[in-house]
């Protein structure tokens, strides 16, 4: 039985803080969750399934959160694979609801990275020495930077692709952002100002990565008889996917991600091809993350995706592909380091026509939302969501 | 005039728990004391593979323990050069087939390149922690 349309969304909503001393995370979770569910007209007690990740606070956050906000749930989940598990607690809410386990599903994500100065992307983190991997590669530095740097650097090697493609990439979310009020980067940059930028990790320069944020985002999704006694716009799940790639017992390849895999059943269950969406949310950690994703979902041929980003083809009313409309995780939000539920938020805007004016997609009626989670280099999980305006 | 060779101060390797954490990796972390690199190898298929595991990634059989060459090539690298000292993070490639997480060590980071040639070089870890292989141009 195909899951295609079993769940709408009807409520999204992303927290309007960047930087949050003053709040705890278990509070910014729950101001996501009023405002996504003010959003689409349903009350905390409307909430029936909850669904969060490895952001909710403590090592039993789903239980966690559900007691501080009082949720009477018969569904939770909490499955977590980094930035992308909300597109997957997409699909498993949609799942749930065709199953009959949940009516009103409640996904939250937050977090305060920027507060607690966490330095991100460079710092090695020491996890715990009992993860079988771990001995065997802390030990060598990898952090973020570099672990999507070695991508770049292969792709580069095998593809010929170039600082400056990747760097329009960059260009393309800034002159989203500066649309945006809440963005943390709202000033346009060139191609040049982005490979002149300091390098970080090699060949990726500081502009080729995401900003660092606090926030967070919420999303409700319900069946269709609820959302169709809703007052908000039609915003169909018809096509979900997920798939972690990881080392492979060492059969390394670091050219294409798991949206190679996440994306064929996505495109199957939705019954259209990438020529058909109108508007792409691509997970935005770095300028590299982009491109890989757009070739492993079929919107170039693989090793094209330096050519295919150039010269505005992702800027909005210039090129054939918008994305990330309100500047993505390279300009405007990257909450909890994670950005995998701002891309469905905005995905909802473009098919609701509430997106800013001046990068709202017209008729805009299909959209995909693919996140990456963990590390692109090592171990990672890409998740497809494909959305419809009915 | 001979360009001016930057000598980067190495950057301290760090460990995390001890060898005895994983008490199925004992082989690798006794021959890496003593200067050899030895890979895991699947009984079932001959492969090797990487990282090391007491058990098969491709038949959960029964695994051995070899010494290999330590020749590789560079599949992909990332100079930290946001670090201080910056370090250069690496895969390499066996000769004998896996791809291994590494840091390429003593050389112009600048020069590198996917494809050179590397061999295997042992760093003892902080603390008088374990050795572990890094890699150096051949």
């Amino acid at each position: 039985m195909s899951l295609r349309g079993a769940a709408y969304i009807a409520g999204a909503w992303e927290h309007p803080t960047r930087k949050a001393p003053d709040k705890s995370i278990a509070l910014l979770h729950a101001e996501c969750a009023k405002g996504a569910l003010a959003d689409a007209g349903l009350t905390k007690d409307d909430v029936d399934g909850y669904f969060c990740a490895g952001d909710a606070p403590g090592t039993l956050g789903a239980l966690s959160m559900v007691d501080y906000m009082n949720l009477k749930c018969r569904h939770v989940d909490s499955t977590d694979v980094g930035g992308s598990s909300y597109q997957l607690a997409v699909g498993h809410a949609l799942e749930a609801i065709a199953a009959g386990h949940c009516n009103v599903a409640l996904i939250t994500l937050s977090g305060r990275p920027r507060s607690e100065g966490m330095a991100t992307g460079t710092a090695p983190r020491a996890g715990n020495p009992g993860v079988p991997e771990m001995q065997f590669e802390y030990p060598y530095g990898p952090v973020t930077a570099n672990m999507y740097g070695m991508c770049a650097a292969r792709h580069m090697y095998e593809y010929g692709t170039t600082s400056e493609q990747l760097a329009w990439i960059k260009v393309a979310a800034s002159h989203h952002a500066q649309h945006n009020p809440h963005a943390m980067l709202r000033d346009v940059v060139t191609v040049e100002d982005v490979v002149n930028s300091p390098m970080v990790s090699t060949p990726l320069h500081r502009l080729d990565c995401c900003v660092i944020s606090d926030g967070g985002g919420a999303l409700v999704l319900t069946k269709p008889e609820i959302a169709k006694s809703l007052k908000r716009p039609l915003v169909k799940v018809i096509g979900v996917g997920e798939a972690p790639k990881h080392q492979a017992a060492g059969d390394i390849d670091l050219t294409y991600s798991g949206a190679r895999w996440s994306g064929p059943p996505a495109w199957e269950m939705a019954g259209i091809k990438p020529s058909d969406i109108k508007y792409a949310s691509i997970y935005d950690s770095f300028t590299i993350t982009v491109l890989m994703q757009l070739e492993d979902l079929g919107f170039c041929k693989k090793g094209e995706g330096g050519k295919f980003v150039s010269d505005g083809n992702l800027i909005s009313g210039v090129g054939k592909l918008p994305f990330n409309t309100d500047g993505g995780g390279l300009c405007s939000n990257h909450p909890a380091n994670r950005g995998g539920i701002t891309k469905i938020i905005e995905a909802v805007r473009q098919l609701r026509g509430e997106a800013h004016p001046k990068v709202q997609v017209p008729n805009c009626d299909l959209a995909i939302a693919h996140g990456t989670g963990g590390l692109l280099g090592s171990r990672h999980c890409g998740s497809t969501v494909i959305l419809e305006r009915e | 005039m001979a360009p001016e060779v930057r000598q980067m101060p190495a950057r301290k390797i760090p460990f995390v728990g001890t060898p005895d954490t994983n008490p199925e990796t004992k082989p690798f972390f006794d021959a890496a004391a003593a200067g050899k690199l030895v890979v895991p190898r699947c009984k079932d298929t001959g492969k090797f593979f990487w990282y090391p595991r007491g058990i098969s990634p491709f038949t959960l059989g029964p695994v051995e323990w070899v010494e290999v060459s330590g020749n590789a090539k560079i599949y992909s690298l990332s100079v930290m050069e946001r670090a201080n000292p910056p370090y250069a993070m690496a895969y390499v490639t066996l000769a004998e087939g896996p791809t291994m997480m590494t840091n390429l060590v003593d050389c112009d980071f600048k020069a590198l390149k996917i494809g050179q040639d590397v061999k295997v070089t042992f760093v003892q870890t902080e603390g008088e922690g374990p050795s572990m292989p890094c890699f150096t141009p051949a």
